[in-house]
């Protein structure tokens, strides 16, 4: 399928492709937050005022990807996200424990259901119709993906496809306890761990290539719990012949190193064994680490294709781009591999 | 009354996050749903939750909302009428 | 060449029984599962009449073979998955495609409510365990793991059409070739989260829930899981069995009216309706059951039945809302009653809509009253309608 468009809210100057490509965004923390844009530009305030901020990501995003492409109502939507709408539902927990459940205010709970974005996309674009929310962890926005294909065969063309994630305090705060969010620490600077991300990431795909697509999407594989690091890179191989392809025909792998050594070992051993000397970038490192990552990812590589310029601190590249491959990796239970090119 | 009035408008602007808004703005008779302000069926959701917990009256009948959330006026005079110990309002 | 979607197992827990069996025979002899809370810990204990299933987690979780500290939602939907393998007869060594697409809205919320009441005042607080599980797709690997499902596995969440949707969607991979073998369906244990939410919106009833009934005052929350085996030709073959039914069309549209009400015209339904009967090339006409979502709101039962006299009119099929029975299940509810529908193709028997009383004024038509048997049961039109203007129809015609 052809990516025809993109709308991407990010730690990254995201929105604005160009400022993306001038400008790189770091954190000295360990909670990499987005760069928000002012939402009063997308929706109206008797809409906006009951939105939570992962619905007015979301939705800006969206709204961008559909005026990027000229678009107004797409055939389906379909929104992907692992935590869903947290913040909502925080709030509606803590308020439930503290009342006792009394007095309880509705808002919170209604805005905590999973398809909160996608339904409110719709309500702005009084679009009727196809409407799904996949919450499957970091398998989500690969799932919503593959529907996707599956959407358009059907002949539901096009599709507005987005994975969208928060962070929270209470959401950090749990997480840092599971020891995910530990930096290494080096004379009272961190010097390197896992950093939180969060983001929205929407595409209009299509099946055909329209006038001006950024990218095409041949195929992507999810890979559940393998058995070990040469369970990966065999599926990795394989998934690249089912493509007619072989390693050295991949220009950039997209890697999952988060910054934290003890557990990246995974994409270290399979950039060593697959893709030996190959070019790669640590998308977590612009984006932070959250479930629907793979979404900045996807929107990363279709730009660095289209545009054929890539930033100046993304070092090493050789011009032209024309096959990238996303790693996406979660723990070592949850690998996909997207294959990206160039039309 | 003037002064509850007022305090509801604030209430109301706070609770509902209609940040467009000033007391000034919402005129004590101006219809609060459909037209005039244009509250929706969720407002009258929170609006009854505002009554519970600001004043201690608990409307449990929804179906009185359109006549008791009419305006701002409607709902002072529904608080002064209703006020007192926690009352469970018929 | 694209493959059909035969149903070759069921499975389902609700608050009429554990299995298939006991739903049946509760649903012939009309006996519902509504009635006080017994096992959800909340302050409205004497106040809200549940739809429970009937078994402590320790129970469920003896029944399932899992710990009986995850998540409820996992326990229930686990029983139910089991079920529909068993009743196919899949083997967990069988060299074909499975995946699991399940549904649900509340995740591991059960255990998470108990970690907040501890957070909250000290976020150093808290049991993590009661929380590792919480995201709704974390509930599904935990139940796809235990059954040795690995090659696919996804988790739908659409509030009350979720399970709708997971039914579609593994439908949808069969007939694209991508799998053998789909596990679809859906789970929802009960929640003080959703109990209180629901009562936020001031649409839960009293009493025991009236279905389409002029004088209806709302919905009763209920909990349950329930899972269909579909299987294409190839993996049928393998399976030597006679299927149930098969899965002829579905159709998801949205309403996009209001956040949480529908629209007074039910657009939402209408299309839904309409796109799941055109998908499966019949009229109106050929439908011979309608399972409504019929949750028993105000809104709900209006705009529902406006859509169905838009499109149906003047020749109405059967229908009743099975929710008067079971409750609203929320995620599981789509799944809930696609195992009913499909029943009421296998013994040809039209389940009434209970505690009916006086039909709705608006309509020309009312649902059944009373348990129907010896039915031509050929095509079953199952509806569910979600928050977030979500509306799924599915239609299952005889095999």
């Amino acid at each position: 399928m052809y990516i025809h468009s993109t709308g991407n809210i990010s730690p990254q100057h995201s929105l604005d492709a160009e400022a993306f490509f001038q400008q790189r965004v770091t954190t000295p923390t360990n909670a990499f937050k987005a760069i928000e844009p002012d939402y009063d530009s997308f929706v109206d305030s008797k809409m906006i005022r009951r939105m939570s901020r992962i619905v007015k990501m979301g939705v800006a995003a969206a709204l961008t990807c559909l005026r990027n492409a000229g678009i107004e109502n797409p055939s389906a939507i379909l929104t992907a996200t692992a935590y869903g709408c947290l913040e909502d539902s925080s709030s509606f927990l803590r308020k439930m424990i503290e009342f006792e459940e009394k007095m309880l205010s509705p808002t919170a709970f209604i805005q905590s259901t999973h398809n909160t974005v996608g339904a409110q996309i719709a309500l702005l674009l009084k679009c009727h119709q196809y409407n799904n929310t996949i919450v499957h962890r970091s398998f989500s926005f690969e799932n919503a993906l593959i529907e996707t294909s599956l959407l358009l065969e059907e002949g539901m063309r096009p599709v507005l496809v987005g994975a969208i994630d928060e962070i929270t305090n209470d959401r950090h705060t749990i997480l840092s306890r599971f020891g995910l969010y530990k930096p290494v620490w080096k004379n009272g600077q961190p010097v390197s761990g896992n950093i939180a991300g969060e983001g929205a990431a929407f595409f209009l795909m299509d099946k055909e290539p329209g006038y001006h697509p950024l990218a095409l999407i041949p195929d992507l594989r999810i890979l559940y719990k393998p058995q070990n690091n040469e369970a990966v890179n065999a599926e990795l191989i394989d998934f690249l012949k089912s493509n007619q392809m072989s390693p050295k025909e991949i220009d950039l792998v997209l890697s999952s190193h988060t910054g934290n050594p003890q557990m990246d070992a995974p994409d270290e051993n399979l950039l060593q064994t697959v893709f030996p000397g190959k070019s790669f970038f640590p998308f977590k490192s612009l984006s932070g680490d959250f479930p629907t990552a793979s979404g900045f990812a996807l929107w990363l590589a279709a730009h660095l294709l289209k545009e054929q310029k890539p930033p100046s601190w993304m070092m090493g590249l050789t011009l032209p781009l024309k096959h990238i491959i996303i790693h996406h990796r979660d723990g070592n239970t949850h690998h996909s591999f997207i294959l990206i090119s160039s039309c | 009354m003037d002064h509850l009035m007022e305090k509801l408008k604030k209430q109301i602007i706070e609770r509902l996050n209609l940040k467009d808004l000033k007391p000034e703005n919402i005129g004590d008779d101006q219809p609060l749903f459909v037209e005039g302000i244009g509250l929706d069926s969720i407002d009258a959701l929170e609006l009854i939750v505002l009554l519970q917990q600001e004043y201690n009256i608990k409307l449990s009948n929804a179906e009185d909302g359109p006549r008791v959330f009419h305006s701002v006026r409607t709902m002072a005079d529904y608080i002064n009428a209703n006020s007192g110990a926690i009352k469970v309002a018929p | 060449m694209s493959s059909p979607s035969w149903i070759a197992g069921l499975g389902i827990v609700s608050a009429i029984g554990n299995g298939l069996d006991e739903n049946l025979e509760s649903l012939i002899t009309e006996q519902p599962g509504i009635g006080d809370m017994m096992w959800l810990p909340s302050v409205h204990v004497n106040e809200l009449p549940v739809g429970e299933v009937k078994a402590d987690s320790r129970e469920l979780a003896l029944a399932t073979g899992l710990s009986p500290g995850l998540p409820r939602t996992a326990l229930l939907s686990c029983l139910a998955a089991r079920e529909a393998l068993a009743d196919a007869g899949w083997e967990k060594n069988n060299r074909l495609r499975t995946g699991f697409i399940s549904a649900n809205t509340v995740g591991g919320m059960d255990r998470t409510e108990n970690f907040f009441r501890l957070f909250s005042t000290n976020t150093s607080a808290g049991r993590l365990a009661d929380v590792v599980h919480h995201e709704c797709g974390a509930v599904s690997e935990l139940v796809a793991d235990h059954l040795g499902i690995r090659h696919f596995v996804s988790t739908v969440s659409t509030a009350c059409s979720s399970s709708a949707n997971a039914i579609f969607t593994g439908a949808r991979m069969i007939r694209a070739g991508l799998l053998d073998y789909a596990l679809v369906g859906g789970a929802d244990a009960l929640t003080r989260f959703t109990l209180n939410g629901f009562n936020t919106l001031m649409i839960l009833d009293k009493e025991l829930c009236k279905p389409f009934d002029e004088n209806r005052h709302g919905l009763n929350l209920g909990e349950g899981a329930a899972y269909l085996l579909l299987a294409s030709d190839k993996g049928l073959k393998e399976l030597n069995k006679k299927p149930y039914a098969r899965i002829s069309g579905y159709a998801n549209a949205n309403d996009a009216f209001h956040q949480t009400a529908s629209s007074p015209e039910g657009t939402g339904s209408y299309l839904a309706m309409k796109g799941a009967l055109d998908y499966a090339g019949l009229l109106p006409s050929d439908i011979d059951y309608i399972n409504l979502h019929g949750t028993g709101t105000q809104n709900n039962d209006i705009a529902e039945g406006t859509a169905i006299r838009i499109l149906f009119d003047p020749a109405y099929p059967k229908m009743s809302s099975t929710k008067a029975y079971t409750g609203h299940t929320l995620g599981a509810s789509g799944a809930v009653e696609a195992v009913y529908s499909v029943l009421a193709i296998q013994h040809g028997v039209i389940f009434p809509n209970l505690r009916l009383e006086t039909p709705m004024k608006e309509f020309p038509f009312q649902p059944v009253t009373a348990c129907l048997k010896n039915q031509r049961v050929s095509h079953v039109l199952s509806n569910s309608f979600g928050f977030g203007g979500n509306c799924s129809s599915l239609i299952f015609s005889a095999a």
